[in-house]
């Protein structure tokens, strides 16, 4: 069972629809036991980064900072990418996790923000991009960029490159939204799914 | 590259599409799920379901027709017509739409931008205009106005300045449609999509007045468009949205291709 963790920022409908298109047994849980009792973790999230701040009250934090030590498949997607790095100035106070160096920050001046619409992916050897080639289109909506890291198996380019996806065993993340980015996308959470 | 995006937009009347393609081997052509299904497979960037009556009582209808419609599809879905609150909103997020297009209401009470974009991120509100150029104005595409109820009534407010207001009330994406170009088929308003397009840091979706190819490179050059919108771009002898950006390309547009 794959748990998709439901931490009020946005709306789920879409990833959980692409799941089970992509084979998946998807449930949302909002609580630690849901995490805990599951064999992948998807954290999606479209908003603010300080919308993760939930996780930590919800004990959600805890859990899932115990299945990655535990070697469970994580996924996170967009801000759920975002929060598995140190932080983000969206929110200075808010902390992620901390398993990928840097932090994100706002595309710079002159850039039309947010980064929206379908951009290019230069993809690096991953398992979860299996079958996906460099020049491959992806769908974005996002303000804030992760920084380049040893991590990074993916960049994308606007206004300069910045982490479209990154994998250090079982903890992947994509900035992207695999649930909107069409046959690649759903290529994708397949590649999760079968892991 | 960020490339830019063609939108397919259906139509929907009482849950039929009403304006719009001629796919020739198609089961039922007022489906919007089916149809969605298709231009999203042809290529479309983009899918957007507009309820051009958005009567109380056909709001039921709508649910259901944008849940119907989002199983189909895994490219951003917006939903427009008749959302004036939050738990409209909710409803249609709840159904599968990724995105609200909201217009007529947002003119009515601007803060309706802030609370869907506080509760579902900025990037899933679009903020539609409808504008008319100013003809008795010295600069009647700066003066251009503000229309609301489907084009039908006047609101005394200026195109740019409303873009941004609702720029700095947090919508993600402005829809533009021009008034003046919406159903000619003579190409869209570039002069005011570039002109809004440079007044916001947001995308700019421009719609209104799409005859042919030439004319989405134009309001994607020229225009400055960030995206261009058509629902019925296939009128017009083209098959479908591949072909259309493979032209566009032509132009030397960036586009995805192949999609």
């Amino acid at each position: 069972m794959i748990a998709v963790v439901d931490y009020k920022a946005g709306n789920l409908t879409s990833v959980m629809k692409a799941l089970h298109a992509a084979g998946a047994d998807a449930r949302v849980t909002q609580d630690a036991d849901g995490v805990l009792r599951a064999e992948k973790i998807v954290l999606p999230g479209v908003g603010h980064f300080a919308a993760t701040e939930f996780l930590e009250k919800q004990g959600l934090r805890a859990a899932m900072q115990a299945q990655i030590a535990k070697g469970i498949p994580f996924l996170g997607i967009c801000v759920g990418l975002q929060w598995l790095f140190e932080g983000s100035t969206e929110s200075p106070q808010t902390l992620g996790l901390d398993l990928y160096k840097g932090r994100c920050e706002r595309f710079s001046a002159g850039l039309k923000v947010p980064h929206v619409g379908w951009n290019a992916l230069e993809v690096r050897s991953s398992r979860l991009l299996r079958g996906i080639s460099s020049g491959t289109f992806v769908y974005y909506t996002h303000s804030y960029r992760a920084p380049l890291t040893n991590g990074t198996v993916a960049v994308t380019d606007y206004g300069g490159p910045f982490t479209a996806a990154v994998e250090i065993g079982n903890v992947m993340g994509v900035q992207f939204h695999p649930e909107k980015s069409g046959e690649a996308g759903l290529r994708i959470l397949r590649n999760f799914v079968e892991l | 590259m960020l490339t830019k995006r063609i939108i397919a937009c259906l139509d929907v009347d009482a849950g039929r599409v009403v304006k719009g393609v001629q796919f020739v081997d198609i089961v039922d052509a007022g489906d919007p799920a089916e149809l969605a299904r298709r231009h999203a497979e042809a290529g479309a960037d983009e899918i957007v379901l507009l309820d051009i009556t958005a009567t109380h009582q056909g709001r039921g209808t709508l649910i259901e027709t944008v849940r119907k419609t989002a199983k189909q599809i895994f490219v951003p879905f917006t939903v427009g017509g008749g959302i004036r609150s939050v738990d409209d909103a909710a409803a249609v997020f709840d159904a599968g739409a990724d995105k609200v297009s909201i217009n007529s209401a947002a003119i009515a009470r601007p803060e309706l931008i802030e609370e869907i974009g506080g509760r579902f991120g900025a990037q899933a509100v679009i903020v539609a205009i409808d504008a008319r150029r100013a003809k008795e104005s010295r600069d009647p595409v700066k003066g251009a106005e503000v229309f609301i109820s489907g084009g039908r009534r006047p609101t005394g407010r200026n195109v740019i300045e409303w873009a941004r207001e609702a720029e700095s009330r947090g919508a993600g994406e402005i829809l533009l449609t021009s008034m003046d170009a919406d159903g000619t088929r003579s190409g869209f308003d570039c002069e005011l999509t570039a002109l809004v397009s440079e007044a916001v840091q947001i995308p700019v979706i421009a719609s209104g007045g799409a005859g042919n190819a030439q004319h989405f490179a134009d309001v994607l050059l020229q225009g400055k468009a960030d995206a261009a919108l058509a629902a019925s771009i296939f009128h017009f002898g083209i098959a479908d949205v591949r072909e259309l950006k493979t032209e566009i390309a032509r132009c030397g547009v960036p586009v995805r291709l192949p999609c």
